[in-house]
């Protein structure tokens, strides 16, 4: 198989994200809290420090690092939480019909008229802000696209000859679902998980920037960005970095899901087959 | 039929649901399977073989529903058994196999552990034991190299590989009854005679009964002893397969067997045009009044249109439902 473009260019900005989060208490120069310095406040980019230093001094450089830990820590876990309820209020929906379809989709369609901002928004003003109350506001409000095409495809397999087979073999409805019908359509949820993830780092950054996410001094790309509004004409780099990290990731895990779909999707396998 | 039966089925109803009214789809059905019996049932498309199938194993669906009767299976009543219990019986005492080999089996699992989740499901035996209890039953259904066979996906195998697997599968936990919904209409020639020559070695040396059902009466009076006849919803005629090739009693089954080409010398001085039986089988909905089989009959009288005709045992065994049986 032809490997695209989109899928390596897309693997390696999530890549370099990825590594920059793990390795940043080794690439940083600077511990990213602490080293507060107001006598090096708003220094430009230069050799010292690399992207510049904010308004208390902090070195960017550093802070962009480890914000890549909180935000992709919020985009996969609360993705995964999306993913999972999504997946088994669809499947189930799918395959038991009935009653329990029609709640399912009620309650899709009431998340999908509340905007999923707003309904975060929410659950973070009631909660304490914090990375467990974002990763729980964010993991419940962005599941009814999961939720919907999990239903329909496995609505489609539910009447595939396996499925039925399955069923004479005398295989319960759980295993039914997990080892029948999950395996094949997982390829189009990997997808949407995967686009939905930077969706998830946007959100946070949103959240964060709103001051309901991650609270300063913590270094997240939204609170960088939020603490930079005031220095915006006097010291731009100290938005311009973590915007650009921000903008980065959503980039690479969109053209990562375009990538993963065009491998995944049977129809265009076929194409190239 | 020796000893007891180990099927009996007993008036059998089932309905056609459309709003509040109920269409008999099939109406006062009976017959039994002794053990290790292959019994065929054989009629058209849509005269009702295959939703009898599936309300043996109790899994008619929407519109489809138990209108009435009984099932019982090894002298226990099973039409109203809870689910619970009928997944029990369902691939571990009863199994079924399919018409399409092409899509029965899931696309993204290696056979080999299709067939190893009946170990694991119906008898609880480790992953790694079924895994070599697959390798064995790959063997038994005749697949050459089955230690390499069992890591292959669905679709690098034929049909008639695939339909082998589904046999492997179907009698892994060697059952008593095995339900073949037409296992080879989907398959060539020269394959079908394989596939029915395995279903036939391992029931029998299995001691599974077989409930084989088509639409081809060559292969049904090839493969079973007994023979029973469906038309609209109706057994007409039960009889030794022999003797429903031999002198068929009901109109139908006559025309059935005059439909079937001849080949060779019989065909040339035989008939010269193949016979058929005209018109096509009626709509569940809109089955006739008496005889259902009168509009398409030719020794229709009266009687055929005023009256539905009882069950009649014949005086060489078997049973008929006409009222100018042969």
């Amino acid at each position: 198989m032809k490997l695209r473009a989109n899928l390596v260019i897309g693997g390696a900005l999530f890549a370099t994200v990825v590594v920059a989060g793990a390795l940043a208490p080794f690439l940083a120069h600077t511990d990213p809290v602490m080293d507060a310095n107001l006598m090096n406040a708003e220094v430009a980019p230069g050799s010292e420090f690399w992207f510049g230093t904010d308004a208390q001094g902090r070195d960017i450089y550093s802070r962009v690092l480890y914000g890549a830990r909180i935000s992709l820590t919020v985009g996969i876990v609360s993705q995964l939480i999306n993913t999972v309820i999504g997946v088994c209020l669809g499947l189930s929906a799918a395959y038991w019909g009935g009653w329990w379809d029609d709640f399912v989709n009620g309650l899709t369609n009431l998340m999908l008229a509340i905007p999923s901002l707003i309904f975060a928004l929410a659950i973070m003003a009631i909660l304490t802000p914090g990375l467990t109350s974002l990763l729980i506001a964010l993991g419940l409000t962005n599941w009814s696209y999961t939720c919907r095409l999990s239903r329909a495809s496995a609505l489609s397999l539910k009447s595939q000859g396996y499925v039925q087979a399955a069923k004479v073999l005398g295989y319960g409805d759980i295993r039914i679902m997990l080892t029948q019908i999950l395996p094949n359509i997982l390829g189009p949820i990997i997808v949407i998980g995967t686009l939905g993830m930077g969706g998830a780092v946007l959100a946070e950054a949103s959240l964060s920037f709103l001051g309901l996410g991650i609270r300063p001094p913590f270094p997240s790309w939204g609170s960088m960005l939020s603490d930079a509004r005031d220095q915006i004409t006097t010291a731009p780099w100290i938005s311009i970095f973590p915007g650009l990290a921000i903008f980065m990731t959503v980039l690479g895990l969109n053209l990562l899901g375009d990538g993963l779909r065009d491998v995944l999707d049977p129809q265009s396998r076929a194409r190239t087959a | 039929m020796s000893g007891e039966a180990l099927l009996k089925v007993d008036n059998l109803r089932l309905d056609l649901v459309v709003g509040s009214r109920r269409f008999g789809a099939v109406k006062d059905v009976s017959f039994s399977i002794g053990r290790g019996e292959t019994f065929g049932l054989v009629g058209e498309s849509g005269c009702g073989k295959s939703i009898t199938a599936l309300a043996l194993i109790g899994l008619l669906r929407a519109p489809l529903a138990f209108g009435g009767g009984r099932i019982l299976f090894k002298g226990r009543e099973i039409q109203n058994l809870p689910g619970s219990e009928m997944r029990k019986l369902r691939g571990n005492a009863i199994s079924m196999i399919f018409q399409e080999p092409m899509t029965a089996l899931n696309p993204l699992s290696p056979v080999g552990r299709q067939i190893a989740e009946m170990f694991v499901l119906h008898k609880g035996a480790t992953w790694h034991e079924a895994e070599r209890k697959a390798v064995e039953a790959l063997a038994n259904v005749r697949v050459p190299a089955p230690d390499r066979r069992v890591k292959d996906y669905p679709h690098q195998l034929s049909g008639g590989m695939r339909q082998r697997v589904m046999i492997a599968i179907a009698l892994a936990c060697r059952p008593d009854l095995l339900l073949a919904d037409e296992p080879t209409t989907a398959l060539d020639v020269t394959v079908q005679a394989e596939i029915l020559e395995l279903i036939r070695d391992l029931s029998a040396a299995q001691g599974t009964a077989v409930l084989m059902i088509s639409h081809d009466l060559g292969l049904i009076a090839n493969m079973c002893a007994r023979v029973g006849v469906m038309y609209a919803g109706r057994l007409v005629e039960e009889r030794a397969a022999q003797e429903v090739f031999r002198a068929p009693s009901h109109p139908y089954t006559g025309g059935l067997v005059a439909s079937l080409p001849l080949l060779g010398a019989r065909a040339s001085h035989g008939r010269s045009r193949l016979k058929e039986i005209s018109g096509v089988v009626p709509a569940v909905t809109a089955f006739p009044e008496g005889c259902r089989f009168n509009p398409r009959c030719q020794a229709r009288t009266e009687i055929c249109i005023a009256e539905d005709p009882e069950e009649t045992a014949l005086p060489r065994g078997g049973r008929v439902r006409c009222h100018h049986h042969a």
